[in-house]
């Protein structure tokens, strides 16, 4: 099979994607191994691992990474199995809150959870304090087991939502068989349930670690206050000028090879879970009933919600509307000063607004129109090579966003910097695995008899693809757009390595408006931009039909 | 006698580094300067300076001359501000247009690379020290500030006031400190430097211990003791202190009885600015009589301005101990005070 002028296309998909993921880590790998005259030298690995202000975030990372990941399916895995496979009541809701946490950016979420527990000001420190009499604080945010929490609350729908597809697909007979021979319920549940679900778990134990060791946002407004780095935070300072490009380069590397092996780790347990479904069609998945438990369950459910959502969202419009974040606001002392401020004084809101939104709007349509067309190339190996497409495309998932950032800024700092191309390239770069595997598994359900039978009957390849597969395709293309455009909004990592002054987002205003603590900005931005996410959600469900995409 | 008051200047003070040419002349306000920037129509403003104050300054400005010229505020701690700017300048961007930092000593480097374009005010030449003005005209000090302790009185007993730095080592006051950052803030770097020279980085080591809340913007420290976050700030931006106690709240500044680091804030027109005369407008209204009270009635900064009077109620400079600045020490030191400063205090 031949696409029309397959080669060029081809081509054409292949340089363009060499631009922007194979270009950016090899421009790392050469300032790695080079002095600042070029020379080939292992000179900068040996500065950094025998510093200890390189070592100590390392071994921060790795603490951090192993807990988030730990608490993460400590949490999500018995949430994901109440939700999937019981008869808790708000299983629905659960859902849709877990995906509102996913949609919450890991930063913002930060912002707010010092708000609420900061030792001395945070607001359920005061409470605390109220109510008990206590000199302590309940919970102090600024420290490293404050940095875990926020991680976990922003990490674990990820985990969540592996756990609780997977177990929505499991089939029911085994479990069936098990009780008709006997067995009890959680006998069933140990033997049949947990064992089944063991490798999802695992991948999704991988996952929450990758996303709490590639993480910048929450790292970089805790870890200072907090006083250490991780190594996030520590490639951004290396990144200051004079960049210390060799150096942050080669502290990307590991980050960058731990990743790549353990993506290599999370597709061989996934690979394992065939086992679990061979053969023919299954009944749906058992009910369990809860019996009593169920009010008690849906209520803890709701408790942990709390924790990513609630609390953080009420510190939020505590603060916007609140003359100091410290207080409680009343209806006499409420105010609308922030929202003045942020939208009438701060001279950079409406262009960091209007920023966001064209990057937005740009990276999830020309993104997405790219991730379709290799989508389309490899699901029909449509062309000779289209391995290699397939390849390229998922390759960002290895790249944390602050290494592409700074791999971006290496290839293109004499063309493209400070203009939005370079960050659009950032952008659509650090979607494209997840839209791309999204498509991909859309096409793969469109069976190819369905193609040719149009093009027997006489309709050009354009034209089949316009009568036939686009309409059966729609609702995927739509979740694919919608979740490159929420994941636009809140991107800060590779934003802050390549934004200008008139280049800014609101991501990186928010960050920027951190270093000098003006939380009523934070506050109103932050609340601004979760309802522009939100309001696209609901659109494009009510447009394509589309539920946000649950793959990660 | 200009002449010989600039070379008096350049043995006293920062400014005058070197007296090389003599200083451009004082450029009156023209209405051909007034059309030329309106038909630029923006103003790219970088800034250290709170936004609480740099905003209200870029609007009142864009009142005064009708709504024609807009002015973006790009506001960040001078030493990120520093590096965006050489970043920028790299890939050859240029987009900032004035430029006001807390670190003198961004100065010198900016002059000698010759990213400075000369520009004399008639304010600059008639109104102000000439110690606060470069002998070539390529900066003047726009207002000057002090790094300040202050504390929540909430949270400190009035036997438990610390007098200054030294008091600060107690172990009563363990967990009770915020503190800004060198390698963000200007203020901060300016005052590192000064509180190193007169007290010795044994003191910085010794401070590290008293598990200090690390921020960033010599900013952040007055609203966390508003907050109630901590009850003392080792140091931050004197006159955001003074704001916090001035609207009720619980703050009380302390002037360190070792010394007050004291900061200039300098200004300065980029040669490469791609609005020149809407920068030389915007130059010459801050540095104008008008443009410094509406900073000192806004903010209480110490005016650079003589025709402008301190605010009431703040204590007059000539009356405060304060330590001498030194530009060209912190531009040497300046990598120095980083990298031990995040060795003592791990970020």
């Amino acid at each position: 099979m031949r696409l029309d002028l397959s080669r060029a296309v081809l081509v054409g998909v292949v340089i363009l994607l060499v631009a922007i993921v194979v270009l950016p880590v090899g421009w790392l790998f050469i300032y790695a191994f080079a002095d600042k005259q070029g020379h080939p030298t292992l000179g900068n690995f040996v500065t950094l691992f025998t510093d200890p202000s390189f070592v100590d975030p390392l071994v921060n990372t790795l603490i951090l990474s192993f807990s988030v990941s730990a608490i993460c399916c400590l949490i999500a895995a018995p949430l994901g199995w109440l939700a999937a496979r019981t008869d808790m009541p708000l299983s629905r809701t659960l859902r849709i809150l877990v995906m509102a946490s996913l949609v919450t950016p890991p930063f913002v979420g930060a912002v707010a959870w010092e708000m609420l527990a900061a030792p001395n000001s945070g607001l359920l420190n005061q409470l605390w304090r109220d109510l008990t009499g206590a000199e302590d604080p309940l919970f102090d945010i600024y420290t490293m087991e404050g940095l875990i929490f926020v991680m976990a609350c922003y990490t674990f729908p990820y985990v969540f939502i592996l756990v609780a597809n997977a177990l929505d697909r499991m089939p029911g007979e085994l479990e069936d068989a098990s009780s008709m021979l006997g067995a009890r319920t959680w006998q069933t549940a140990i033997r049949i349930t947990v064992p089944l679900a063991l490798p999802v778990l695992l991948a999704g134990a991988l996952v929450a670690f990758l996303q709490a060791l590639n993480q910048f946002g929450a790292p970089a407004i805790l870890a200072i206050p907090a006083g250490f780095h991780t190594l996030t935070t520590k490639i951004w300072s290396l990144f200051q000028f004079p960049p210390k490009s060799e150096l942050a380069s080669a502290a990307s590397l590991p980050l960058l090879l731990l990743t790549v092996a353990l993506l290599r780790l999370q597709a061989a347990a996934l690979g394992r879970r065939g086992y679990a479904v061979l053969g023919g069609k299954y009944g749906a998945p058992r009910v369990i009933r809860l019996g009593a438990l169920r009010i008690p369950a849906a209520m803890l459910a709701m408790l942990v919600l709390a924790l990513p959502l609630f609390l953080p969202y009420a510190a939020l419009i505590n603060t916007a509307f609140s003359p100091i974040a410290s207080q409680f606001v009343t209806p006499a002392t409420a105010t609308l000063k922030n929202l003045r401020f942020t939208f009438l004084e701060l001279s950079s809101t409406m262009p960091a607004l209007k920023n966001t939104f064209i990057l937005a709007l740009a990276a999830s349509t020309l993104g997405g129109l790219l991730a379709l067309l290799i989508a389309y190339i490899v699901a029909r190996q449509a062309v000779v090579g289209h391995r290699v497409l397939a390849f390229l495309a998922t390759a960002p998932l290895a790249i944390p966003g602050i290494v592409l950032g700074v791999g971006l800024f290496l290839s293109y700092a004499q063309t493209l910097y400070g203009t939005l191309w370079i960050l659009l390239i950032a952008f659509i770069t650090i979607e494209l695995p997840a839209a791309y595997q999204q498509l991909g598994s859309a096409f793969r359900t469109i069976h190819p008899e369905l193609e040719e039978a149009g093009r027997m009957l006489g309709a050009t390849r354009l034209r089949t693809l316009w009568d036939i597969t686009a309409p059966l395709l729609s609702t995927a293309a739509v979740a694919t757009w919608c979740f490159i455009f929420v994941a636009v909004i809140r991107e800060l990592s590779a934003a802050a390595v390549l934004f200008t002054s008139e280049t800014k987002v609101v991501s990186v205003l928010i960050f920027d408006l951190k270093e000098s603590g003006d939380v009523g900005a934070i506050a109103v931005l932050s609340l601004a931009m979760i309802t522009v996410t939100a309001i696209v959600i609901v659109l494009a469900n009510r447009l394509g039909g589309a539920r946000l995409p649950t793959r990660v | 006698m200009r002449r010989r008051s600039l070379i008096k200047a350049a043995a006293l003070l920062p400014f005058g580094a070197r007296v090389a040419s003599a200083a451009p002349p004082a450029e009156p306000v023209t209405q051909a300067l007034i059309d030329a920037a309106a038909k630029e129509g923006k103003v790219t403003y970088y800034t250290a300076m709170d936004l609480s104050v740099a905003e209200p300054m870029a609007k009142a400005f864009e009142a005064k001359y009708g709504g024609n010229i807009k002015v973006s505020v790009e506001r960040t701690g001078a030493e990120r501000l520093f590096n965006r700017i050489a970043q920028e300048a790299a890939s050859k961007i240029y987009k900032v247009d004035v430029v006001n930092s807390s670190d003198a000593a961004h100065f010198l480097p900016w002059k000698r690379d010759g990213w400075l374009a000369p520009y004399m005010s008639e304010a600059m030449a008639r109104d102000l020290p000439p110690e606060m003005v470069d002998p070539d005209g390529m900066y003047c000090n726009q207002r000057t500030h002090l790094s300040a302790m202050a504390y929540n009185t909430k949270m400190v007993a009035p036997g438990d006031v610390p007098k200054g730095f030294l008091d600060l080592l107690d172990p009563k006051y363990v967990g009770k400190l915020v503190k800004a950052h060198p390698g963000y803030s200007g203020t901060i770097m300016t005052a590192t430097q000064q509180l190193t020279r007169e007290l010795g980085w044994g003191y910085l080591e010794k401070l590290s211990k008293q598990k200090v809340l690390q921020v960033q913007s010599a900013t952040e420290p007055p609203k966390r003791v508003e907050a109630g976050e901590r009850a003392i700030a080792v140091d931050g931006s004197d006159y955001l202190f003074w704001l916090a106690k001035e609207r009720g709240s619980p703050v009380e500044v302390v002037l360190p009885v070792e010394g007050v680091p004291q900061i200039s804030n300098p200004m300065g027109v980029f040669k490469a600015a791609p609005n020149p005369n809407a920068a030389r407008l915007l130059v010459s209204w801050i540095m104008s009589p008008e443009g410094q009270q509406f900073i000192v009635d806004l903010s209480g900064q110490y005016p650079a301005n003589r025709q402008v009077k301190p605010k009431k109620g703040r204590p007059p400079l000539s009356s405060i101990k304060t330590w001498r600045e030194d530009p060209a020490a912190v531009e040497k030191e300046a990598d120095q005070i980083k990298a031990q400063y995040a060795r003592y205090f791990k970020v």
